[in-house]
């Protein structure tokens, strides 16, 4: 190693500016293009889902600054396979509730990794990014080496999204608190 | 040899910041308790996300006219920043995004949120990207930001700074950080700079003036280099040269 990592600093409350112009209120910014908004191409084969939560802090209220992006696997769990970012997102959570939505696809497993999306999340007050997975409720977790790593049962639910109606599922993070999430040092 | 197949090194976390500094007041409840899970790198760690040229625009770099009327600019110092994205291993990191936001001259953001009575520029946004170039260099051009302060003790101000969004090749190189400028009477005085225990690394945060490349009469230029996770190189026994 020649070279030393740069550290990290915290995204700050108005994170939005730079990577979601137009939720911070600039108009037109880009010529409108919203980076991440689309995770797949529209044709892209799978189960359409919805993944849907919020960011709770250790008081237990919702956090109303925080950006999340999201890496996945497609239904035939290959990763990057569908245009140059496909698999990929990003959400500015809202600013009354601080509630994020991503419409996908169900993902596939990957060799031994179940089925899951991986989440990154950044705020003010989160110093570097955090890391966490979805996995899904109704999907085999089978040998995954992630939730196997975890030995309390509570402490892996956190990363379980409950199913909600047809196609949605409900994912919220605690960055703090009993029900802390789960963060992963990737 | 290092191959796209081999693993980032881990996050080297004298280097980073803790998650809980009570000092920088936001982390307290903020900050996750548990130890972070360790994991074997898998594929989706190992790839990321990838940009072209597709997603950029021939101003996105120049912060002085993207948000701009036609034939207008915004106000203040204007300079132009640039540096070199490379990973642990000195290898430079072409091809990658990075976006960048900061308060205007005055130091406000334009953001609702903001309520800092330094007024706004309309003709500034305070966001810009940019992809590096073949060999990982960049540049772009903005005003310097102004210094503000936030509610966090008494009397705490930021010192002035721009916030970069650095993606490299894989998901595990993702690094949000900030750049501060040489010279600033704040940084030692920051809660959310002294977040970082190292002052190397605060100092590898500090971009320096460049008279290099400032344009007499122009603008001054600020050099600003980023470096990213490398990944570990597989050692053969029996091919030790190259690691």
């Amino acid at each position: 190693m020649s070279g030393s990592q740069s550290a990290s600093q915290t995204a700050g409350p108005y994170v939005h500016i730079g990577c979601t112009p137009k939720v911070a209120g600039l108009k037109n910014m880009y010529g409108g293009h919203v980076l991440g908004a689309d995770i797949f191409p529209p044709d892209v084969p799978g189960r359409k889902i919805v993944i849907s939560g919020q960011i709770f802090d250790g008081a237990g209220d919702p956090v109303l600054d925080a950006m999340l992006e999201f890496w996945q696997a497609d239904a035939s769990g290959r990763y990057g396979a569908n245009g140059a970012y496909g698999g990929w997102a990003r959400r500015a959570v809202d600013p009354e509730a601080g509630r994020y939505r991503l419409e996908t696809i169900l993902p596939a497993a990957t060799g031994d990794e179940a089925a899951h999306v991986k989440v990154w999340v950044v705020a003010r007050g989160i110093n570097l990014g955090l890391h966490t997975r979805i996995y899904f409720e109704d999907e085999p977790q089978g040998q995954d080496p992630i939730l196997a790593a975890i030995n309390e049962p509570s402490r892996r639910s956190t990363l379980i999204a409950k199913r909600s109606g047809d196609d949605g599922y409900i994912f919220n993070i605690h960055l703090q608190g009993d029900k802390e999430t789960v963060f992963i040092n990737v | 040899m290092v191959s796209e197949t081999d693993p980032f090194n881990p996050q080297d976390m004298s280097l980073q910041p803790p998650a809980l500094t009570p000092d920088y007041r936001s982390s307290r409840l903020r900050a996750p308790s548990h130890k972070l899970l360790s994991l074997e790198q898998g594929p989706g760690e190992l790839t990321g996300p990838t940009f072209g040229h597709d997603v950029i625009g021939p101003n996105d770099n120049d912060l002085i006219i993207n948000y701009a009327a036609p034939g207008s600019a915004a106000i203040g110092e204007q300079i132009m920043v640039h540096g070199h994205l490379l990973d642990e291993n000195a290898r430079p990191v072409p091809q990658a995004l990075l976006e960048f936001w900061q308060a205007n001259a005055g130091g406000r953001y334009r953001h609702k949120k903001d309520g800092y009575l330094a007024p706004l520029d309309p003709n500034f946004g305070g966001c810009g990207r940019t992809l590096t170039d073949e060999n990982g260099y960049f540049s772009f051009r903005t005003v310097r930001p102004g210094p503000y302060p936030w509610p966090n003790g008494g009397n705490d101000w930021r010192p002035a700074h721009i916030h970069f969004s650095c993606f490299g090749q894989g998901w595990a190189q993702r690094l949000i950080t900030q750049m501060y400028f040489e010279g600033d009477p704040h940084i030692p005085l920051c809660p959310i700079v002294q977040t970082i225990a190292d002052p190397k690394a605060i100092d590898r945060l500090t971009a320096r003036l460049d008279m290099a490349h400032t344009v007499p009469m122009g603008f001054r230029a600020f050099r600003f280099d980023i470096v990213l996770r490398g990944r570990a190189s597989t050692l053969f026994e029996n091919k030790l040269e190259g690691n």
